[in-house]
Order: structure tokens, then sequence, then C-alpha cells
């Protein structure tokens, strides 16, 4: 699948780090949507299920790791990768177990992730 | 009140400020030791005391008694020896008429008699009521002899019975007479006098079987002898001692005789006579048992007294030496538990910061990275290279403090105690991280020569990684600017492996390298815990390895850790 025709979303409530991730993502050519906690999340996944979405851990109201389950009930084939500012591998390593597909922590290498958004999309699952 | 008394003693054990200070074991021991002697010296004492004086008297009495018994006897004999005489010239007195004992052929038949049965008579003779002497038979030649004015004949004539003291008279040799009045059916009356030489009563009192130091004697009631005593002086002399006080009954007084010996002085008086019989005995000689027993009971005594002391002083030494290590480990524990939870905020506090600036962090990373991606795109944006330069050193800022938030997210992580698989040489090099820049600083050189084929071990990283830093800490504070420190890793065999730190620092002396691993040791006065090493110590043993640690003054230390392959597995054996 062509890169342009990925559909991404980022979930993060901190508003300047998501924002900027996602003009960074479309300027290396990955259209990507952006939601600021874990409902809005869902409601955006819902309306169009995305191939890949980037999911920080630790989220105001919902948190990340329920997301990670509500997404994984809905839309098995969502490739998740999750963000962490924790340095505990402890939520990593139980969203692992979850389902997701890699954990990264912040902040990030863009060069990384976007090795690891190739990565997800090229796997098979 | 003894509850407060007791507590007010003891109140050491009960802890307080200083509960370590050696000054505060010393007086513990002294005062256990102290009660524990008072306790058991005291009742031992006080059975002594008694005994003392029981055996004392007991010895006493079994001494007097055989004493006063041989001096009733004695006196007993001499009783009868005086009554049988006095009863024969009785017997004479009244058996024959005046004239018939007026004849010398009949007193001198009846004399030879008399002697025969009896011995000790010298004389016997018959004086009439008017003190004139009748007739006599004996030895001498004392017939018509007046006797009118002398006072045995008024006390005879009054008394009807007289027993004379011993004296030596005309004949020159101790005697004594008895006289015996009788008065017939005619009023008429006359007395019998008969001599009795006093030999016989050194027999009596040779019988008594004397030891040689002791002495026995007759006496009169002023205290002239009647026999001879060994000690005391010759008959008819007087004795050197007051008359006791009169008994009839055999009395015992303890005295001291004229040459200044230590005496059993034993008495008694004759009820009808003027007599008294007295035996006096040594008390040296009779006591020699009772000394034997006192020293045999003093030796037991000072031999208890010491063996209480003895076993007083080991035992609460003992004691002492228990509760201290006991309350060492206790205030060892607690200052571990203590170090270990200052050790838990100080991570929870660095978790929480890091996160916090981890997330702005994050977007300050996106924007400057954004920055260069939208400059790279612009080929002919002014001052574009100026500018890219800036953001990347903007992005190469942002990985520092991504390195420093990470290294505090890991030390919080190390707070939790979990064996997992991991690679010495990396641990090592993370602990190394954090002395970077002091090592840096002072110029101190940290060699690694690390072993790179090293098996993963199964261990806990976060108290691995307390202990390099521990003796990493100690390294860089012995080395002076400049100094230099190895770092070496190493397999020893399949189930172990190595890690050995040499340093060119100050050393350390054989007596401190004999403490080091002890807590509350410290060689840095005022500014260490002691507790470093100690800790360093309990978690490698904790991990199932081992420390030693070699050192020269002035050369430089080398402390070596051994691991092994898996710490659960040695932790649980």
């Amino acid at each position: 699948m062509e890169r342009k025709d990925w559909n991404v979303l980022l979930v993060d409530d901190e508003h300047e780090f998501v924002t900027t991730l996602s003009e960074r993502l479309a300027l290396r050519g990955i259209a990507s949507r952006v939601a600021f906690d874990g409902e809005s999340a869902l409601r955006e996944v819902a309306d169009s299920p995305p191939h890949l979405v980037i999911l920080d851990v630790m989220l105001p109201g919902m948190k990340g790791l329920d997301v990670l389950r509500g997404i994984k009930a809905g839309y098995p084939d969502t490739r998740v990768i999750l963000l962490t500012g924790h340095g505990t591998t402890k939520n990593g390593i139980e969203g692992m177990k979850l389902g997701a597909f890699d954990y990264m922590i912040k902040p990030l290498d863009i060069d990384v992730l976007i090795e690891k958004m190739n990565d997800a999309m090229g796997s098979g699952r | 009140m003894f509850k407060t008394i007791f507590r007010h003693s003891f109140k050491d054990l009960h802890g307080g400020e200083d509960i370590l200070s050696p000054e505060r074991y010393q007086s513990l021991r002294r005062k256990i030791v102290g009660l524990m002697a008072v306790v058991s010296v005291a009742p031992l004492l006080l059975m002594a005391v008694i005994n003392y004086y029981e055996y004392r008297t007991a010895v006493s009495r079994e001494i007097q008694n055989p004493l006063r018994i041989l001096l009733s006897k004695t006196k007993n004999s001499f009783e009868l020896f005086l009554a049988e005489r006095t009863s024969t010239v009785s017997f004479i007195a009244s058996a024959y008429p005046f004239e018939e004992l007026a004849r010398e052929k009949t007193l001198r038949h009846i004399f030879t008699v008399m002697s025969q049965v009896f011995d000790g008579f010298v004389d016997l003779s018959l004086v009439d009521e008017n003190g004139i002497q009748v007739s006599y038979a004996g030895p001498y030649a004392l017939a018509g002899k007046n006797y009118a004015d002398q006072s045995w004949f008024n006390h005879v004539k009054v008394r009807g019975k007289y027993i004379s003291d011993v004296f030596l008279g005309f004949r020159h040799f101790p005697h004594m007479v008895i006289a015996v009045r009788h008065m017939d059916e005619t009023g008429r009356s006359w007395v019998v006098r008969a001599t009795i030489d006093t030999t016989p009563f050194d027999r009596l009192i040779a019988a008594m079987s004397l030891e040689p130091d002791s002495d026995a004697f007759l006496l009169n009631k002023e205290g002239i002898l009647q026999t001879n005593s060994n000690y005391y002086g010759k008959i008819l002399e007087r004795i050197p001692l007051p008359m006791p006080p009169q008994a009839y009954e055999a009395r015992l007084l303890e005295t001291q005789d004229p040459q200044g010996r230590d005496v059993y002085l034993a008495y008694s008086y004759f009820p009808d006579t003027d007599f008294v019989l007295m035996a006096v005995k040594p008390r040296s000689s009779v006591l020699k048992a009772w000394y034997m027993v006192k020293g045999d009971l003093l030796f037991i005594f000072v031999l208890g007294v010491s063996a209480i002391f003895f076993v007083a002083y080991k035992m609460t030494g003992l004691l002492i030496k228990r509760m201290r290590e006991s309350e060492e480990r206790r205030e060892l524990a607690f200052r571990q538990v203590e170090h270990a939870q200052k050790l838990s905020s100080i991570g929870r506090l660095a978790a929480g910061v890091a996160h916090e600036i981890n997330n702005p962090l994050a977007a300050i990373n996106e924007k400057a990275g954004l920055m260069k991606d939208l400059l790279g795109l612009r080929p002919d944006f002014p001052d574009r290279e100026k500018f890219i330069t800036l953001a990347d050193a903007i992005l190469k800022s942002i990985r520092r403090c991504r390195d420093i938030t990470h290294r505090m997210l890991g030390f919080a992580r190390r707070m939790d105690v979990s064996f997992e698989e991991l690679d010495i040489n990396e641990v090592l090099n993370d602990t190394l991280s954090f002395l970077e820049q002091e090592a840096k600083h002072r110029g101190v050189a940290i060699d690694c020569e690390l072993d790179e084929h090293l098996p993963r071990i199964l261990s806990d990283r976060g108290q691995l990684q307390q202990v390099f830093l521990n003796i990493l800490n100690n390294a860089l504070a012995a080395v002076p600017d400049g100094g230099k420190i190895q770092v070496k890793t190493g397999k020893i065999d399949w189930e172990s492996q190595f890690i050995s730190f040499q340093d060119n620092g100050c050393g350390m002396s054989q007596e401190t390298l004999e403490h080091i691993f002890e807590p509350f040791f410290t060689t840095k006065k005022g500014t260490g815990t002691g507790l470093g090493l100690s800790i360093t110590y309990g978690i490698v043993k904790k991990l199932g390895g081992d420390i030693s640690v070699k050192s020269k003054i002035g050369e430089g230390t080398l402390f070596t850790v051994y691991l092994p392959k898996s710490a659960r597995k040695e932790a649980a054996s």
C-alpha cells in the first residue's frame, strides 16, 4: 500500500506535540487525523477505521490501554504503536500483550517512527 | 518499690538516645554483674556466717561436754574418797566406848585393821572433850598434845565433823585431818581424829588422763592449791587465777591464764567441804579441728564467690555481646530501610519530573523537527544553512535532555526489585554514565576492559547498579584529580563472572580493611554514613555473590565483585 493511502490516527493530549507531528508526517506524505482524548479517538476510529493508530498511553479520562482494548475489540486489523512518556516498560509490555504492534518512548526520533510505521504497514498483520 | 528501683537501675535496657554507645553496654554489664553477684553472694555470705557460728558453737560444745563430765566424775571420786574415810572415822568413834579407844593397844589394833582396808591413813588419835589427846596410834609420838585452842577442835565440837584443808603440819608432807565427835548415852563426848596422806588425790587426778598441755587440781575456796599443778604452782601455793563464782555442778568458763593461753576452765565446788576441783584445757588444742573446718569453710566460700563472679561476668559478657549484635543488626536494618525509602522517594520524584518534562520535550522536539523539515523543503529560504544549524543544535540539546530524563526514569525503575536476564557490561556502562561528568571534571580516567563475550546472567539490575555505583564512588573519592580507575569484567567459569575496580588512590590500612564492610564504619568522618559498603556487601551476598578487597596505602585499592550465573538459584540455596 502506498504511503498516501494510509489511514493514520494520532492520539495524544499534548496538542502542540500531536499537531506538529501530524504536520511532519504530512510533509513525508502521510496523511493523519488527530484526537486529543480517548473518547474522541474511539469516535474517529468508528467514523473511518484507520490502518494505524499512534496512541499515547497517558491520556486524561479514558486510559490509553483502554482505548487500545476498544480498538482491538472492534477492529482487530488496526495496528497500534504506543507512545509513553514514562520510563517504566510495564505499560509498554502490557500494551504489547493487548496486541499493540510496538511502543516508543517520548521524545521521538521521527526517522525511527517512520521506520516502525513502515514495519507495521508492511507486516502481514 | 523494687520495680521502680529495678527500672531505674536498668533503664539502659530500654533504649534511649544513644543506645549503641559502648559506655551504655559497659554500665549495663557492670550493673548486671553487680546484681547477680549481690543476689548470689549475699545468701552465700549469710549462710557462711551462720554456719560459722553454728559450727563453732557445736564444736565448742563437743569439746566442753566431755571436759565437764570428766570433771564431775573426778569430783565424785574425791567426794567418795572423803566420804569413805569420814564414815570410817565416824564408825570407829561410835562403835567403841571411850575406854576402849583410850587404850593405846586397842587403838593401834583398830588403826592397823583400818589401814589394811583403806589406804592413806597416817595416824589415828582420840581426843577428849577438853581437847587433850588421850591416845594415839601412828608413826609419831604425839600423845598428851592439847588441841583445845585449835580452830578445828572448836569446829568439830560445834559441827560434830571436820575435814581440814591440806597442810604440811609437823610432818612436812601434805596431809589432811578428818575429825568426828561422838557422844554416848551418858552425855560424855570425844573426838576421833585421823590424819590422811593426800597422795591418793594425785592418783585420782592422774586417773583423768589429761593431755600434757592440760591441767587439773584441787583447791580450797581461798584458791590455795591442795594438790600439785603442772602449770599453776605447787601445793599450798595460791593459784594465779581469780576464783570463779561458786557452783556445785560442773561449770565451764572461757578465760585466759597468766601465761596468756586461751583456756577452758572447768570447775566445781564441793558442797560439804571447802574444796574446789578445777581442770584447765587450752582452747588452741581443742579448737584445732575447728580451725581446720574454718579454713575449709573459707576456702569454699572464696571458691564459690570467685565462681559466681566468673560465671556472672562471662555470662553477662556473652549476653551483652548478643544484645549488642542484635541491636546493631536492628539499627542497620532500620537504616537500610530508611536508606531504601529515601532512594525510593528520590526515585519517584525523579520519575515524576522526568515524565512531566518528557511531554513538553516531545513537543519541542516535533516543533524543531518540523522547522528543519520545512527548511529542507525550501532551498531558497534566506539564511537557510544558519537555521538548519540552529535546528540541529536544538535537536541535539533535546537528545541530551532525553538521555537525562531516561536515566532518571531508569533510576526510578531500579527501586523495583526484580530478577531479569542482563548483561553485566551493559549495567556497568549505564552506571558509569552517571559518573562520567564528575570523572571528566576532575580529570579522572576511567579505563574499561570489558569481556564482550560474557554470558547474560539472571540478577537484579537496580541492585547491581547500586553496588557498582557505591564502589565507583569510593574509588572516585580515593583517587586524586587526574587519577586512574580501571574497570574489568571477565568470566571465571560458566557459573560465575567477576567485575573488578582498581584505583590508584590513597589506599587503606590493614586495620581499615578489616572493618570496611561493617556498618557505621567510615573514614569520611562527618560526611559518610558508614553504610555504603555494608549495603554493597549485603546486596552482593543477597545476589548470591561475593566481594573481596585488596589495598595498599599509597598504591590503591582493588575491589572485586563475583556474581553467579543465577542470583535466584544462589539466593535460594
